[in-house]
C-alpha cells in the first residue's frame, strides 16, 4: 500500500470548472472520504488518480513519485465504479479473477484460483461464482465489484459512492463490512460518498468538496464539532444544524424573528451573524431558560425530532427515545452554551 | 359501457402472465395481427416462389400460358446454367442418341441435354462467377466491418478535432449516386490496372460499405457503458486488449447485423460489376443478366441462377438470425 498526495490538481470541462486546486493527502493505511453533493468534483479526482481523466495542472504523487504520465494500467490502483463496473459477459468467477490475468500480472492458474476463492469466501459470495453478472441483485454486484478490488494487493483502492445505489438495509451491512476488510488489511482506500452518516462512520479523515474546491479537511469530529463554513455545518448532521440570523448588542445576542437572547460569550463578535445549535443541543427542560410552542414531532423510535416554534423562527430539537410531549404544547427548553457555532454572513466560522 | 369486471380476466393477474393470454379481446387482436403479418409475407414471397419453381420447369413449361403451378420437374435448367454445351446436328446426334438408348451408361446432366440435342463440353463458367462473388463480397465484408470497427471505436470514446465534420462526411459518401463516379473510376482502375481485378472490386465495395459500418458500430458501442473498459484499464489491461476482451463480447449482436448488411451490399452489387469486370473477377449478378442475350432467353437457367445466387444470403442471415433481430430493432426501444 501507498500514500497518495493531489498538489494543486485542476481539471476544466469545456464551461465548467470541476477541480479547483485540489491538494490533500491520503497517508499509507488511511481511510480518507471525499464528502460533497453531487457534481461536486468527487467522481473526477478519482478518475484523475486513477489515470481516466488527464488532469489540466497540479501533480499527483504515489509514495512521494509523480505518477501522471502513467497509464491507468501502470498506476496499480484498483477502482470500485459507482455502477456498471462487472463485465456482463463473464462470470462472477471470471469477473474476480480479470485484474489477475492481466498480462501485466502473470499470476499462475492455481493461484488464481485459490484466490477467488478467498476472496468469495471473505464476501460470501462464493455460491455465486458461476453465475452470469446480469442475474445479480444491486448487493451481490456491488459485493463482487469490491472482490475485484480487493483481489489483488493494490496500492490504493478507490471507491466511488459503491453502497450509494442499494437499499438502506444493505447499504448498512456493506458499509460495516467494508471498514472491516480496510482495517484488517491496512489498505489506503479514497472513498466517495455524498452520505454525511458514510462519511463520518467510515473516515479517519474527511476532505469536504464543493464545486471543486476542497472546503474543509479534517477527522469526523473536526467536520462535525468545527465545520469552517455553513456549507460543511448543514452538510454533515441530521437533523440538519439549525441556523438562526442573529444580532449583537453589546452583550446580548438575539436571534431575529423571535424572543430569544443569549449572553455574548465573546464581544469579538460582529453585530450581525448566523447563529448555528446543532439539534442535540436543544434539550427540552423544564427549567429550561428558553420558551416555545411544539409545532411538528417526528418520532425515529431511538429518537425523536422535535421542531419548536419560536417567534417566526423553528428550532429542531433532537432528544433520545420517544417524547411526551405533544403538538400544540408549549415547551421550556435550554441550549448548551459551549456548543454554539457562529459564522459570519459570507458563511465563514467565526473562531472564538 | 362495459366495465372492467365483465370484460377483464376472469383469474387473478399475476407476474408474468400477459394481458393477452387472459384477455380474450387482447388475444384476438394479437391473432389478428399474426394473420396480416403472415399474409404481407406471403406477398412479399411470390416473386421467390415463381422463380423458384422456374428453375424446374423444362423449356416448353416455363414459357406456357397461364402459368403452370403443377409440371414435372426436370433439371433442365440447372444443366444450362451449369454447364457449357454444343449444339449437336445430324449424324453425330444420331449416333449419340442411339448410343444411349443402347444402354452406354452416362450421367443425368448428359442425358437432358441429349434431350436438347446438346452435348456437355464442360462446365461453365457461372460456379467461377459464384465463386467470385463469394471471395469479392467476403473480402470487402471482413475489411469493411474490420476497419468500420476500429473507426467507431476511435469516433466514440476519443476526442478527435473535427469529429462531427469527419462523421459527416464519411455519410456524405453515401449521398453520391453510384453513376456519378461510374467513368472517373472506370478510367482511373483501367489506368491502375485494377480492373477485372478481384482485389479492385474488394477495394470498392470496402469503399462503398466503410460508411455504413461505422455509422452502424459507432451506434452500436456507444450504447456499451465506458465504465466496462475503465475498470479492465485500472485492471491492468491495455486500451487494445480492453477493447478485445471487453468491448468486442458486447458488441457481437452490432458486429453481426453490419456483417450481414455489408455482405447483402457487395453481393448484391450489380453496375459497377458490370462496368469494371470482365472476366477474371466478374461476379454473379452480371454474369446472371449477361445469359438473357445468348440465343434466346433461357428463363430456367436465369432462375436457377438466382436461386443459387440466394442461396449465401439465406444461409449468413440464418446463422445470425438471433442477433439481426436485436440489430435491426435497436435504437427502437429505448432502455
Ligand atoms: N466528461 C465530462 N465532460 C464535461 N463535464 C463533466 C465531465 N465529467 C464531469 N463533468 C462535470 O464536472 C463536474 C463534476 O462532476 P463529477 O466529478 O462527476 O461530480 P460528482 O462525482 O461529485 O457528482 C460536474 O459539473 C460535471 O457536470
Ligand atoms: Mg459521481
Amino acid at each position: 500500500m501507498s500514500n497518495v498526495t493531489l498538489q494543486h490538481v485542476t481539471k476544466r470541462f469545456p464551461g465548467v470548472v470541476a477541480l479547483q486546486d485540489v491538494s490533500f493527502a491520503i497517508d499509507d493505511g488511511e481511510f480518507f472520504v471525499l464528502l460533497g453533493p453531487t457534481g461536486a468534483g468527487k467522481t473526477t479526482t478519482l478518475r484523475i488518480i486513477a489515470g481516466l481523466e488527464r488532469h489540466d495542472g497540479g501533480t499527483i504523487l504515489f509514495d512521494d513519485e509523480p505518477v501522471d504520465d502513467y497509464a491507468p494500467a501502470d498506476r496499480d490502483v484498483a477502482f470500485v465504479f459507482q455502477q456498471y463496473s462487472l463485465y456482463p459477459t463473464m462470470s462472477v468467477f471470471d469477473n474476480l479473477a480479470f485484474p489477475l490475468r492481466s498480462p501485466l500480472r502473470r499470476v499462475p492458474v492455481e493461484q488464481i484460483r485459490t484466490r477467488v476463492r478467498d476472496t468469495a469466501d471473505k464476501l460470501r459470495i462464493t455460491h455465486l461464482l458461476d453465475r452470469k453478472t446480469a442475474h445479480l441483485s444491486g448487493g451481490e454486484m456491488q459485493r463482487v465489484s469490491i472482490g475485484r478490488a480487493i483481489i489483488r494487493d493494490p496500492r490504493v483502492f478507490l471507491m466511488d459512492e459503491p453502497l450509494s445505489n442499494l437499499d438502506a438495509k444493505l447499504r448498512e451491512a456493506l458499509r460495516v463490512e467494508l471498514q472491516h476488510l480496510q482495517k484488517t488489511q491496512a489498505s489506503t482506500t479514497l472513498f466517495v460518498t455524498h452520505d454525511q452518516i458514510e462519511a463520518l462512520t467510515m473516515a479517519d479523515r474527511i476532505a469536504v468538496l464543493d464545486e471543486g474546491c476542497v472546503v474543509q479537511m479534517g477527522t469526523p469530529d473536526d467536520i462535525y464539532d468545527r465545520p469552517t463554513t455553513t456549507f460543511v455545518a448543514r452538510l454533515v448532521g441530521t437533523p440538519r444544524i439549525n441556523l438562526l440570523d442573529t444580532a449583537r448588542e453589546n452583550g446580548v445576542l438575539t436571534v431575529k424573528g423571535s424572543s430569544m437572547e443569549l449572553r455574548a460569550l465573546s464581544q469579538e463578535l460582529p453585530a450581525s451573524f448566523l447563529l448555528g445549535i446543532r439539534p442535540e443541543d436543544v434539550t427540552p427542560d423544564s427549567e429550561g431558560e428558553f420558551a416555545g410552542r411544539v409545532a411538528l414531532i417526528e418520532p425515529l423510535g431511538v429518537e425523536t425530532i422535535l421542531h419548536v416554534e419560536i417567534g417566526d423562527q423553528t428550532l429542531l430539537s433532537l432528544v433520545p427515545g420517544m417524547t411526551p410531549l405533544r403538538t400544540g404544547e408549549n415547551v421550556r427548553f435550554s441550549i448548551v452554551p459551549d456548543r454554539l457555532h457562529y459564522f459570519d454572513n459570507d458563511g465563514h466560522r467565526i473562531q472564538l | 359501457m362495459t366495465s372492467f369486471a365483465e370484460t377483464g380476466p376472469r383469474t387473478a393477474v399475476t407476474e408474468g402472465i400477459r394481458v393477452d393470454k387472459v384477455n380474450p379481446r387482447a388475444r384476438l387482436l394479437k391473432n389478428i395481427r399474426a394473420v396480416v403479418v403472415i399474409i404481407l409475407a406471403l406477398v412479399g414471397l411470390i416473386p421467390v416462389f415463381a422463380m423458384g419453381i422456374t428453375a424446374f420447369k423444362s423449356r416448353a413449361d416455363v414459357v406456357a400460358v397461364p402459368p403452370k403451378l403443377l409440371f414435372e420437374p426436370t433439371l433442365e435448367g440447372f444443366v444450362f446454367l451449369l454447364t457449357d454445351r454444343s449444339q449437336l446436328r445430324g449424324t453425330t446426334l444420331a449416333e449419340a442418341q442411339e448410343n444411349a438408348e443402347g444402354g452406354e451408361p452416362i450421367g443425368i446432366f448428359d442425358r437432358i441435354a441429349l434431350q436438347n440435342g446438346q452435348r456437355i463440353n464442360g462446365p461453365s463458367d457461372f460456379i467461377l462467377r459464384l465463386r467470385n462473388s463469394l471471395i469479392i463480397a467476403g473480402g470487402s465484408t471482413l475489411l469493411s466491418v474490420t476497419l468500420g470497427l476500429f473507426a467507431a471505436y476511435a469516433f466514440s470514446r476519443f476526442e478527435i478535432p473535427g469529429k462531427d465534420d469527419l462523421l459527416f462526411f464519411i455519410l456524405s459518401t453515401r449521398m453520391l449516386p453510384a453513376v456519378v463516379v461510374a467513368v472517373p473510376l472506370f478510367l482511373m482502375y483501367r489506368q491502375l490496372g485494377l480492373h477485372d481485378t478481384h482485389f479492385g472490386m474488394i477495394l470498392l465495395y470496402t469503399v462503398f460499405n466503410l460508411s455504413l459500418t461505422v455509422w452502424l458500430l459507432k451506434g452500436f458501442i456507444d450504447e456499451i457503458p465506458r465504465e466496462y473498459e475503465e475498470a479492465a484499464l485500472v485492471d491492468g489491461y491495455t486500451r487494445l486488449q480492453a477493447f478485445f476482451k471487453i468491448v468486442l463480447p458486447q458488441a457481437a449482436t452490432g458486429v453481426a447485423a453490419t456483417t450481414v448488411f455489408s455482405f447483402i451490399f457487395a453481393w448484391n452489387e450489380y453496375a459497377f460489376a458490370l462496368m469494371l469486370t470482365s472476366n477474371n473477377a466478374r461476379t454473379a449478378p452480371p454474369a446472371i443478366a449477361t445469359m438473357l442475350g445468348r440465343g434466346g432467353i433461357e428463363w430456367s437457367a436465369i432462375a436457377a441462377g438466382t436461386l443459387a445466387f440466394l442461396i449465401p444470403v439465406i444461409f449468413i442471415t440464418f446463422a445470425l438470425r438471433k442477433h439481426l433481430l436485436r440489430g435491426v430493432t435497436f435504437g427502437a426501444v429505448r432502455q
